[in-house]
């Protein structure tokens, strides 16, 4: 019996040590093997990826399509890109970044905000790689050249996602579907038509794009008024789905959403076909395979846009823009197909929105579309710094200017920086104290 | 009965308590089983991914050991389990079943962030490490000692009452986190702008000092188990709480004493997590080490040196998992069967070594040897 042991324990020393071998050779092959590649390729950039989730969460999935479509568009090889899955906004993503550097990497890009903080420690050690924080907002401040923003106009896709609500809304009430007879409760005391909006948390971010949805509805519906629910998280299908069923059950019409997952157009489908009148508009991906009926469109980002252009600044070594924000002008935000329900007429409404938003006549924080305390809003300066709020009071970690944002007759979003900043609470929304349970 | 059981046939195999074998066996069952792992894991990788095992091998022990910087994270990792795996040890070896490891952590990681935000300006930095050390002590102390001494008073179930210690630890932290961040989105490192309670970088990395302190507390602990006398007491009331009355120890005493060390152990992992490694505090700050850390001390047999060497499996296999991931863009779950087949093997290997079959007509031959 020992024998036997003594027999197998040596065969396998012996084959672990055959293993190391052949180890080794594989390694110098492969090493050889793209060293080759990289010369007759036309790039050498190498790319790193750190996501907070993979192909199974919609926010990632949208990044991973984007960087991929980028990468065939302008010739950057795929075996060029590296990816690290579900790295959670913690000092996981310093080593990630680090190891990103560490494997050759000139360009590491995280595609979450909370990423920001972590990637920027490794930014600071390695000066000659640029590192791109996704959504993030304190790159101008702070001090450090390979450290870099980028988010889209979103806004500007919500406002017209909210057109088509609008639209929706319009016919419902012309055809005499939508009455204080036939759904009492979605009339308020003034006769304005309830719509509700799930949101994620109460930050700028949320705050620019359920203002920017409800403008888009009242610009073609203007008696209404909306109730915004928090979540407080951005993926929770569970929340998500009660917070637009108790949003429902007080009377919203359309339910909008700024949270990943489907669970608000599912909640919707059902209270539907259980014969409320109620429709939702999604975000990030089309919901009409979660919501047939109840769906009308999703505002979407499309992220190809930005990382096209990165990776050709990168391969031709131009400078990367510091604060990246582009919408409807460069094809960077849009929204999903309309779903069979839409009113009459939505798409030419919305071809006819889009051109406006692109040439430039139309602006959606016009400052003569809404009010704050009943009054039109004529200043708004917005403090850039970035702030640690731990100790209780607000410490700057990185000093930034306070600019004003409204002129020319509109608040200007996402030109000060790439992250959204508007934070005005406008007369017409209600957001929920508490959040949903 | 017993008679006429012997003459009905005899079972195919029969399981027997193996005296304690020799070392040299303890290693072949081993090297058996790894041996074992890797080629039912090949046939895994072959099959299911399509790629070829040996690749597979060499990325996995890539994640650990292609670089330096690779090599010094899989010790900082090994720092933080085997730290906890100290403080559990005492524990476990009185069979006090400590499962709050990850609350007492947690508390200790607290106390730790919130004495370097509070006192990060108006503390000189000596002072300041002082104090966030004796404050995660105290912290993960009071986490270890309230259990115990209910325990000690009216014999409540510490399982369960360590297990719940952990919630509260982890809604504490999470109440915690949501005031400091303020405005923020998440919290963030913190002092950022400051710096003050960061550990100082030793050897280009600021964890140099989470392995020296590890370090130091693995012989410290071995020491303590081994030749000191509460170490003795420990292992009496392990054994037996009766013989340790009978042999004049304070059983209520030995028990909240040896708690109490192991919450402070804990609690200084918490430390170290804080200053040494994250900078900053979760909820997910002890990241399941807590309960790995069970696996450590067990297998181990509360030696502190061969907690090392689990430990170090443990984080081998883990990087290489994400390794794997990331090289392949494989699901995570894929790259965790592979190293879950590891870990079955190498868990399965004990059983090998503590029990032997005997197989129907065999007794004899195997009694002879």
């Amino acid at each position: 019996m020992k024998k036997l042991l003594g027999i197998l324990m040596a065969g396998a020393m012996m084959l672990s040590l055959a293993a190391c071998g052949s180890a080794g050779s594989t390694s110098t092959a492969a090493t050889g093997d793209t060293a080759e590649a990289s010369t007759s390729a036309s790039t050498d950039l190498k790319v790193g990826v750190i996501l907070v989730g993979d192909e199974t969460e919609g926010y990632s999935a949208a990044h991973i399509n984007g960087i991929k479509e980028a990468a065939a568009e302008v010739g950057l090889p795929e075996d060029q890109i590296i990816w690290k899955y579900k790295i959670p906004e913690s000092a996981e993503c310093s080593d990630a970044a680090e190891d990103l550097v560490g494997q050759g990497c000139d360009l590491v890009i995280a595609n979450s905000y909370g990423h920001q903080t972590y990637l920027v420690e490794t930014a600071e050690k390695y000066p000659d790689t640029t590192f791109v924080s996704m959504t993030g907002d304190f790159a101008a401040i702070s001090g450090l050249d390979n450290f870099k923003n980028a988010f889209t106009a979103v806004y500007q896709s919500r406002y017209v996602s909210g057109v088509v609500a609008g639209m929706k809304l319009q016919e419902l009430v012309d055809n005499g579907t939508l009455t204080p007879e036939t759904q009492p409760n979605s009339f308020d005391a003034d006769g304005n038509v309830k719509i509700g909006y799930v949101g994620a948390f109460p930050y700028a971010e949320v705050i620019s794009g359920y203002t920017a949805f409800y403008l888009g509805v009242k610009s073609v519906f203007p008696t209404v008024t909306m109730e915004v629910m928090y979540t407080n998280s951005w993926f929770d299908i569970d929340k998500e789905g009660a917070a637009a069923e108790a949003l429902i059950a007080n009377g919203a019409v359309i339910i909008g959403q700024h949270a990943d997952s489907t669970g608000a157009p599912a909640a919707t489908q059902r209270l539907k076909d259980a014969g409320t009148i109620c429709y939702s508009v999604g975000y990030n991906i089309d919901m009409l395979e979660t919501a047939p009926t109840a769906a009308l469109t999703s505002a979407t980002n499309v992220w190809k846009v930005y990382y096209q252009e990165l990776f050709t600044a990168a391969m031709n070594g131009e400078e990367i823009p510091t604060d990246w924000a582009k919408g409807y002008e460069d094809g960077a935000v849009a929204i999903t197909e309309l779903g069979p329900e839409c009113a009459e007429g939505t798409a030419d409404k919305v071809a006819e929105v889009e051109a406006a938003l692109k040439d430039g006549s139309l602006h959606v924080f016009d400052t003569a579309t809404f009010t704050v305390d009943g009054q039109t809003v004529t200043s708004a300066p917005i403090d850039l710094s970035y702030y640690d709020y731990s100790s209780g009071e607000a410490v700057a970690v990185y000093q930034g200017e306070t600019k004003e944002a409204i002129h020319d007759g509109y608040f200007d979003e996402s030109t000060l920086r790439s992250a959204p900043y508007f934070m005005l609470h406008i007369d017409g929304i209600v957001e929920d104290s508490e959040p949903v349970a | 009965m017993a008679a006429q059981t012997t003459h009905m046939a005899e079972p195919l195999v029969r399981i027997a308590r193996r005296e304690a074998a020799p070392l040299s066996r303890k290693i072949a069952v081993r090297a058996a089983a790894i041996l074992l792992a890797l080629v039912v894991d090949a046939l895994f990788i072959f099959f299911v991914t399509g790629l070829n095992p040996i690749n597979v091998y060499v990325v996995m022990w890539g994640g650990t050991f292609s670089t330096t910087v690779r090599f010094s994270w899989a010790m900082r990792d090994l720092a933080t389990l085997l730290c906890i795996g100290i403080a559990l040890a005492p524990a476990f070896k009185m069979r006090f079943w400590n499962i709050g490891a990850e609350g007492q952590v947690l508390v200790g990681g607290l106390a730790t962030a919130l004495i370097m935000v509070y006192f990060g300006n108006s503390l000189p930095a000596p002072a300041l490490f002082v104090a966030m050390v004796v404050g995660s002590l105290a912290a993960g102390a009071l986490w270890g000692f309230v259990p115990a001494w209910f325990k000690s008073r009216w014999n409540t179930n510490e399982t369960l009452f360590t297990l719940m210690m952990n919630y509260v630890a982890t809604s504490i932290v999470a109440c915690a986190t949501n005031i400091m961040r303020g405005q923020a989105s998440s919290l963030g490192t913190l002092n950022k702008a400051t710096k003050a309670g960061w550990l100082p970088i030793l050897f280009g990395q600021r964890y140099t000092i989470n392995i020296i302190v590890v370090l130091a507390l693995t012989f410290a602990m071995y020491a303590y188990l081994k030749y000191s006398k509460h170490g003795y007491e420990i292992a009496v009331v392990g054994e037996s709480e009766n013989t340790a009355r009978y042999a004049g120890i304070n059983v209520r005493r030995v028990m909240v004493r040896t708690m109490i060390i192991s919450g402070a152990i804990c609690g200084l992992t918490g430390f170290l997590i804080v200053a040494g490694k994250d900078q900053t505090i979760s909820t997910t700050s002890a990241g399941g080490n807590g309960f790995t850390a069970i696996i450590v001390a067990w297998l181990a047999k509360f030696n502190t040196f061969y907690m090392a060497l689990i430990s170090f499996l443990l984080v081998f296999l883990e990087r290489g998992a994400s390794e794997i991931a990331s090289a392949y863009s494989l699901n995570e779950y894929a790259a965790d069967i592979i190293t879950g087949i590891i870990l079955f093997f190498i868990l399965g290997s004990e059983f090998f070594i503590n029990y032997r079959l005997i197989w129907r007509g065999h007794h004899k031959e195997v009694k002879g040897e």
